[in-house]
């Protein structure tokens, strides 16, 4: 019998081959162009990189603006976990899903949001101009720390809802029971019971939240402005605007250092702590209110969060089709009426407009990306769970090698490809076919993460049974694995798709003139004056928003019961 | 003393529990039996006030419960699955409820030991209950239910989970703890054999009401109905109709039986059932006197004590216990005396 097991180690190692080498190349190498850029002026002498200043500003405020989005964040998110993990009420499915659909929104599309909103050209400052009769708008809240924070909030409370509420809805509240009939309070119980074996939930919600705020950059960079960079942001403006290139790597390097520090304490934090011991049905814990107060905090609740979530949308989707000019010369009197016209605009290409093409060429270009990283990721990622998936002693060591890129911000990647491949060796590759491999490597994680569970799940019993009954592996393959993987499958298509639209810091260092993907349209747009580009890229995020609520509505579908999505 | 009056609940619009009304008496181990999805665990949670009642009152010393909290009424529950905290030591488990009691540290840790030295687990204080087996988990969840001195112990199929040697064993260790106590309690339960074994009196619920209240001794000679004698596992049940009144005969499918009413009176033409229990049985090859039929034995089971007869009489499965080896396949005469046969109503 030593043929096959050679044959198995052999199939098992070529499984690796192909996602080892494409992070080889596309992300280590990257990577270590970053590090040997940081590091090269030590060795010819004067090292003008980085002052400790030009580091430690951006880091204290990338630090200081996460904790308090972390800490806003909880706020809203722990009674919001509370409400869905134990309330039955009308809509809460609906709400439920709903409060996830800011998470998978690109940066863009909520930056886009806020500024319909809180923007100069948004409708709070109109509605103001037009109350109060003032020809300035009246609020100055973009370009400040309130609206990064709003936006962070908004963004990442499904992670606290979803992450937290489903521990806590699985919490076996016989244990809270145990601790009343042992004579504890309700207060007494939440402290000494829910509250220790919620702790694990909690903490690597809030570190997973703290990293997405750390690593936020379109909506720091759209939202803040010049004042607030972050250590992304601060990336961004020294590569591709002051040039300094080294600068820009050693800022990177902090950046890596810090998430993968963070992530690391994450995972460590998420691992479940006491097995099935306090784990419950999922929905066991649900029950409609009874008292007065539980309806008034459901009913104080579900407004809040449906403000929280559908204000910004919906003032994004109705501002992209409403005419508010001011007309020229009556400064003050403000022009209203229902317009098709960004949306049309959207597939002309005129003269004095900022690009080149026509917006509809942003849209096929980023429809092409996502298809391609669908195909890349799903592909390398398929293959990727199976090779993690085998009882090896190497995958201790594999599979952070296979997550490493998680960690590494989308801007740390563009920043890489732009340091790695502009040199000669690669100088014959088109550039634009890297955005797609960007985006693959941002989706493959995720891409992994889906499916990895998943194959975990399958018991190697069923392809034992599989194969006494005359299946042979590729048999076993398809009759077995491939049923029980296509929900999670299609699931990471979904996101793979919809990361690969909305992905923004990548994009930005690595589309050209050009070959802009949607986002990036939408970035340049958005701040340049004129209706007509204001409006255009509003159109453009709402169809993004509409496209990306489709992806969330999907991906709840056809997701498997119990699984997760961070 | 304990007084549940006319308790009724629905779950999901269908009636759970329909009026149940009891009482226990001090120092009395009351024993609730039924099928699993009687309402057994939610009529504890109404007691224990986990859970409100639709109507109905729960009483102690004649006092209404219903506007005290749980953790005020002063009565433990074990929960079916024990519900120990998993983030916490044995002896902190165990010193919960004492805690709760704002006692003194050191009263605390003392009667955390002596607890643990009931059950013989003080070796095992500070392990992590994640890493007990189900019977010390058991013991553990005994130990802290009675530590805080509840004045009513509930404990909710307290063997449930565990594998039939280690309960048995556990059995008699629980019912030695319960009398030691002298507390009244509340033992639910679906196991015949445990409920015999443990209780003072016994409850059956059944259709959300308590169908039969009685000794295990007085259960077990006149189950008040058919369905009661199936449920304990009494014996075989054959439903048959009146069709004698003097001596009471049945007409079943195997024959006329002249059966014993028990304190039961019957109409001519009424449906009921006869228990034939096995042990009761007189197997022999040759025909005999009244209620003598015959079957085909279609298997033959050794049981230890006796052999485990099931044999086919005019299609009526029975089983019957007989001291003889009856190989397959061979006809069989068997008889009951009538007064061993009880006729039930349906």
């Amino acid at each position: 019998m030593k043929y096959p097991v050679n044959k198995r180690v052999l199939g098992a190692a070529l499984l690796w081959l192909l996602p080892a080498a494409f992070l080889l190349i596309f992300f280590y190498q990257p990577l270590f162009a970053i590090l040997r850029l940081a590091f090269s002026s030590t060795f010819d002498g004067g090292w003008q990189g980085a002052s400790a200043a030009q580091v430690l500003k951006p880091l204290g405020f990338t630090l200081w603006q996460a904790v308090l989005s972390t800490l806003l964040t909880l706020l809203v998110g722990l009674p919001a976990a509370y409400l869905f993990s134990h309330y039955e009420f009308k809509g809460r499915e609906g709400l439920h899903l709903l409060s996830l659909l800011p998470f998978i929104l690109p940066t863009v599309v909520v930056a886009a949001c806020f500024n319909t909103l809180l923007g100069p050209r948004g409708w709070l400052n109109l509605g103001l101009m037009a109350l109060l009769n003032l020809s300035e708008p009246p609020i100055r809240m973009l370009q400040s720390l309130p609206a990064i924070l709003l936006a962070h909030v908004f963004y990442n409370t499904a992670i606290i809802i979803r992450l937290v509420g489903s521990a806590w809805s699985r919490l076996d509240q016989k244990l809270v029971h145990a601790a009343q009939m042992l004579g504890a309070s309700p207060w007494q119980a939440f402290r000494e019971v829910t509250l220790p074996l919620l702790l694990p939930a909690i903490t690597g919600a809030s570190l997973l939240v703290f990293l997405f705020d750390f690593t936020s950059f379109g909506v720091v960079l759209m939202l803040g402005g010049p004042q607030f960079a972050t250590l992304e942001v601060e990336i961004y403006t020294q590569a591709l605007y002051m040039l300094n290139l080294r600068l820009a790597a050693v800022l990177s390097l902090v950046q890596l250092a810090c998430t993968l520090l963070v992530a690391w304490l994450q995972s460590r934090a998420s691992q479940p702590r006491y097995g099935k011991a306090a784990v419950s049905a999922e929905r066991a814990n649900l029950r409609p209110a009874r008292s007065a107060g539980e309806k008034a905090f459901i009913a104080v609740m579900v407004i809040l969060l449906v403000m929280l979530i559908l204000t910004p949308l919906l003032s994004l989707i109705t501002r992209s089709f409403v005419t508010l000019e001011a007309a020229r010369g009556e400064r003050g009197q403000i022009q209203t009426g229902f317009t098709l016209r960004y949306y049309q605009e959207l597939f002309q290409n005129r003269t004095g407009s900022l690009f080149y093409v026509p917006p509809i060429i942003a849209v096929r270009n980023s429809l092409v990306y996502a298809l391609l990283t669908v195909v890349i990721a799903t592909s390398l990622g398929l293959l990727g769970a199976y090779a993690l998936n085998q009882p090896w002693k190497a995958n201790r060591i594999l599979e952070p090698f296979f997550m490493l890129p998680l960690g590494a911000s989308a801007v740390t990647l563009g920043l890489g490809f732009l340091v790695a491949f502009r040199q000669p060796a690669w100088s014959s590759m088109p550039f634009p076919l890297l955005i797609p491999i960007a985006h693959a490597l941002v989706a493959l994680p995720m891409v992994v993460r889906t499916l990895l569970p998943a194959l975990r799940s399958i018991p190697s019993s069923l392809r034992q049974a599989a194969g006494t009954l005359g299946a042979d592996e590729p048999r076993v393959f398809r009759e077995v694995d491939l049923p029980l993987l296509l929900r999670p499958l299609l699931v990471s298509m979904v996101f793979a798709f919809t990361i690969s639209l909305g992905e923004f810091g990548a994009s930005s260092f690595l589309s050209s003139a050009q070959t802009p993907t949607i986002p990036v349209a939408i970035y340049r747009y958005i701040s340049q004056p004129g209706a007509l580009n204001y409006g255009q890229a509003l159109a453009m995020s709402t169809l993004l928003l509409v496209v990306c609520g489709m992806g969330i509505f999907l991906i709840e579908k056809i997701r498997l019961p119990g699984e997760e999505l961070f | 003393m304990l007084e549940v009056r006319e308790i009724h609940k629905t779950y999901e619009g269908l009636p759970l529990l329909a009026g149940v009304s009891f009482e226990v008496r001090s120092g009395k181990i009351v024993c609730l039996l039924g099928e699993s999805g009687s309402g057994k665990s939610t009529l504890l949670r109404i007691i224990a006030g986990l859970e409100p009642s639709d109507s109905g009152q729960v009483c102690w010393n004649g006092a209404d419960m219903s506007m005290i909290p749980p953790h005020k009424r002063g009565f433990g529950l074990m929960f079916q699955d024990y519900a120990l905290f998993p983030h916490r030591t044995v002896a902190e488990n165990v010193a919960f409820g004492l805690r709760m009691q704002q006692l003194p540290k050191p009263v605390v840790q003392a009667k955390t030991l002596e607890a643990l030295r009931a059950i013989r687990m003080e070796t095992f204080a500070d392990r992590s209950v994640t890493e007990l087996s189900g019977g010390e988990q058991q013991r553990v969840a005994l130990a802290r239910a009675l530590a805080p001195g509840p004045r009513l112990l509930m404990l909710d199929e307290p063997l449930g989970a565990l594998d039939h040697s280690l309960r048995l064993q556990l059995m008699d260790e629980l019912r030695e703890v319960l009398h030691e106590s002298r507390k009244p309690a509340i033992y639910v339960t679906h196991d015949r054999e445990e409920a015999f074994a443990v209780a003072d009196r016994l409850l059956i619920l059944h259709q959300g009401v308590i169908a039969q209240e009685g000794t295990a001794k007085e259960l077990y000679e006149q189950p008040a109905n058919a369905w009661i004698a199936g449920f304990l596992g009494l014996g075989n049940l054959v439903p048959g109709v009146v069709s004698r009144l003097e001596p009471l005969t049945v007409q079943t499918s195997l024959g006329n039986l002249q059966a014993n009413p028990g304190n039961l009176s019957f109409a001519l033409g009424e449906q009921c059932s006869v228990l034939l229990r096995p042990k009761d049985a007189k197997i022999s090859i040759e025909q005999g006197s009244p209620n003598t039929f015959e079957g085909n034995v279609r298997d033959c089971v050794f049981m230890g004590e006796y052999y485990q007869l099931e044999v086919d009489a005019w299609g009526q499965k029975l089983k019957l216990h007989s001291s003889n080896k009856i190989p397959c396949g061979n006809k069989v005469n068997f008889s009951f005396s009538t007064e061993q046969v009880l006729c039930l109503k349906v």
